[in-house]
């Protein structure tokens, strides 16, 4: 066996493992690190593909940013483990149906004429070439139109879930920076001129005192 | 560097006539060892400097504080470093009761280990470096973004309040800052025209001023300026240090996620931090202060430049320390996203058209 198909089997075997776990651990927390583990194996899987930027871009979006923020999400809920699963069997059914269909779905696309291991083209990459430039190259050339549509649909998305959730209060506190900015001492401080005053005479200072214990 | 060493080994062994034999079954394990010779040559010399960081850091606040600072073990105190180091060592890792205990252990471990895998790619000197790969900065775009969970699993795991805001501190203002600094990078590669950290340096000798021998001149800072400064701001942010370090904030939650730490633990978070202090300082002498590149040409590049600028950034991390009061946290979120963003996108832009000008000057 090559040393790279046992690679492949080692990182597949961690991507099965950790799937697994993503469904079944009980702890939200662990099964969103499973979850990361499984991108993990992924992006490496990638690797050995030579498609280094979809992998590291995988681990950079993926790993760096989507999935902090969900541990953002997850680590704050009460979750209550025996409410979530009760509801499991019935929902079994359409969940198994719905992995067959996706199961059936890549059989289908894998196993076809066009995209099968025989059909495509051997990796015969030049000298210098870089995955990288060339898909960028791409991108901003001839797919210029269809990648900039992406880009104002996924701000359309952004600017939708903002304003989905806004709630406005009114008693809402908030600073304004420009004007904390432009605060000069004689706004906050008042300097007042005013004489010493004189030090009172010793007797009358006692008095008091003997008052308050009584 | 490696046909030395091979001739070393040869030489040794010929002595006792053995070569041949060994060399036999060796030359396959050659290449790993070749490697882990070289991952070697570059951790040592960062351990160590991770451990006499903290020594200097205290000695330059103590200056500006006029104070002395540590002088107590050893001559000026220089032993200081290795005290602590022991005492943590032969601490008691303390793991509370209701921890998630094995999530407890492994955060130190996440923090630490992103900061030591993204010294593979960065370059010493010219064709110093551990892996010379063309996606260099893609690969620290994306291996720095992992340090974060060792602070969100610890804060997490620690079942404890303060750990846990220290956590949900943490990510929101890493996640910001990372943007940012992401975001400056794009400019330094519109203008260099490669993700190689290498590619990016030699880049930056060649230009008007690199001819007249100002090399100093044709650096990324100077037409990058804004960048520049944006990258070193949020890189102090990304190292969750002093302004803005609302993550341990001492005054409001202890240490954030570090509380329930002890020990070698605890070590493994202060080795983290200190470790991508310098890998900061390492990138933005990189990314913008032209690496290895000697200032004037009359003076020969090399190694030795890079390790100048470097440690004024480290000295300027200590600085700003101990000048700046903390940030407010509502002030960081704004900077991050209502000022840096901003500016960066605007230099792109500004780059981009540049770029297209007649007055180009990167070609």
């Amino acid at each position: 066996m090559e040393f790279k198909t046992f690679v492949f089997y080692v990182l597949a075997a961690i991507l099965v493992f950790a799937a697994l776990r993503t469904i079944t651990a009980r702890n939200p927390v662990h099964a969103a690190l499973f979850l990361v583990l499984a991108f993990f194996s992924t992006a490496a899987l990638w690797m050995l593909l030579q498609a280094e930027f979809l992998a590291i871009i995988l681990i950079m979006v993926y790993v760096g940013a989507v999935m902090v923020l969900f541990m953002f999400v997850v680590m704050m809920l009460d979750i209550d483990i025996a409410r979530l699963r009760h509801r499991f069997w019935s929902y079994l059914p359409l969940g198994g149906m719905i992995g067959l269909l996706m199961v059936a779905e890549m059989a289908l696309v894998l196993s076809g004429k066009y995209f099968s291991v025989e059909a495509l083209p051997g990796q015969t990459m030049p000298e210098g070439y870089s995955n990288t430039k060339e898909l960028g190259r791409l991108l901003y050339t001839e797919y210029v139109y269809p990648f900039e549509l992406a880009s104002v649909i996924l701000l359309v998305g952004v600017i939708a879930a903002v304003m989905l959730t806004l709630r406005q209060r009114k008693d809402t506190k908030y600073q304004k920076p420009a004007e904390q900015l432009a605060v000069r001492r004689n706004d906050r401080v008042r300097l007042v001129r005013m004489a010493a005053e004189k030090d009172a005479p010793a007797e009358s200072a006692a008095a008091p005192d003997q008052g308050g214990g009584q | 560097m490696e046909a030395l060493i091979l001739n070393f080994f040869q030489w040794f062994w010929d002595l006792f006539g053995l070569w041949d034999s060994i060399w036999g079954w060796f030359q396959h394990l050659w290449p790993l060892v070749w490697s882990i010779l070289r991952i070697v040559a570059i951790l040592v010399p960062l351990i160590l400097g991770v451990a006499y960081l903290p020594y200097f850091e205290r000695k330059v606040i103590a200056f500006m504080h006029v104070r002395i600072g540590p002088n107590r073990v050893g001559p000026l105190g220089l032993f200081q470093p290795i005290a602590d180091g022991l005492k943590l060592f032969f601490k008691e890792v303390l793991v509370p009761s209701k921890a998630s205990k094995k999530l407890f252990i492994f955060g130190p471990i996440v923090a630490l280990a992103p900061a030591l895998i993204a010294w593979a790619v960065v370059p010493f000197a010219d064709g110093w470096v551990l892996a010379d790969i063309d996606a260099g900065v893609l690969f620290l775009l994306a291996i720095t973004s992992i340090g974060i969970y060792g602070i969100i699993i610890s804060g997490w795991a620690s079942n404890s309040k303060y750990p846990f805001l220290g956590a949900m501190r943490a990510s929101a203002q890493m996640i910001s800052y990372e943007i940012a600094m992401g975001m400056a990078l794009v400019a330094v590669l519109m203008v260099s025209n490669s993700l190689n950290l290498s590619e990016i340096v030699r880049v930056q000798n060649v230009g008007r001023f690199a001819d007249m021998g100002l090399s100093v001149l044709s650096w990324n800072f100077i037409p990058l300026l804004p960048l520049f400064l944006v990258y070193l701001i949020s890189g102090v942010a990304e190292t969750n240090r002093a302004p803005f370090d609302v993550v341990e904030g001492e005054s409001e939650i202890v240490a954030g996620h570090m509380i329930e730490y002890s020990g070698m633990a605890f070590a493994l978070f202060f080795l983290a931090e200190y470790a991508n202090m310098i890998l900061v300082s390492f990138l933005t002498a990189i990314f913008f202060l032209g690496g290895w590149l000697s200032p004037v040409g009359f003076l020969p590049d090399g190694h030795h430049w890079l390790a100048l600028k470097v440690s004024f950034l480290l000295f300027c991390f200590l600085w700003f320390r101990a000048t700046f009061p903390r940030y407010r946290y509502d002030q960081i979120m704004r900077l991050g996203w209502k000022v840096f963003i901003p500016i960066c996108i605007t230099w792109i832009l500004v780059v981009g058209v540049w770029m297209m000008s007649p007055f180009n000057i990167w070609k």
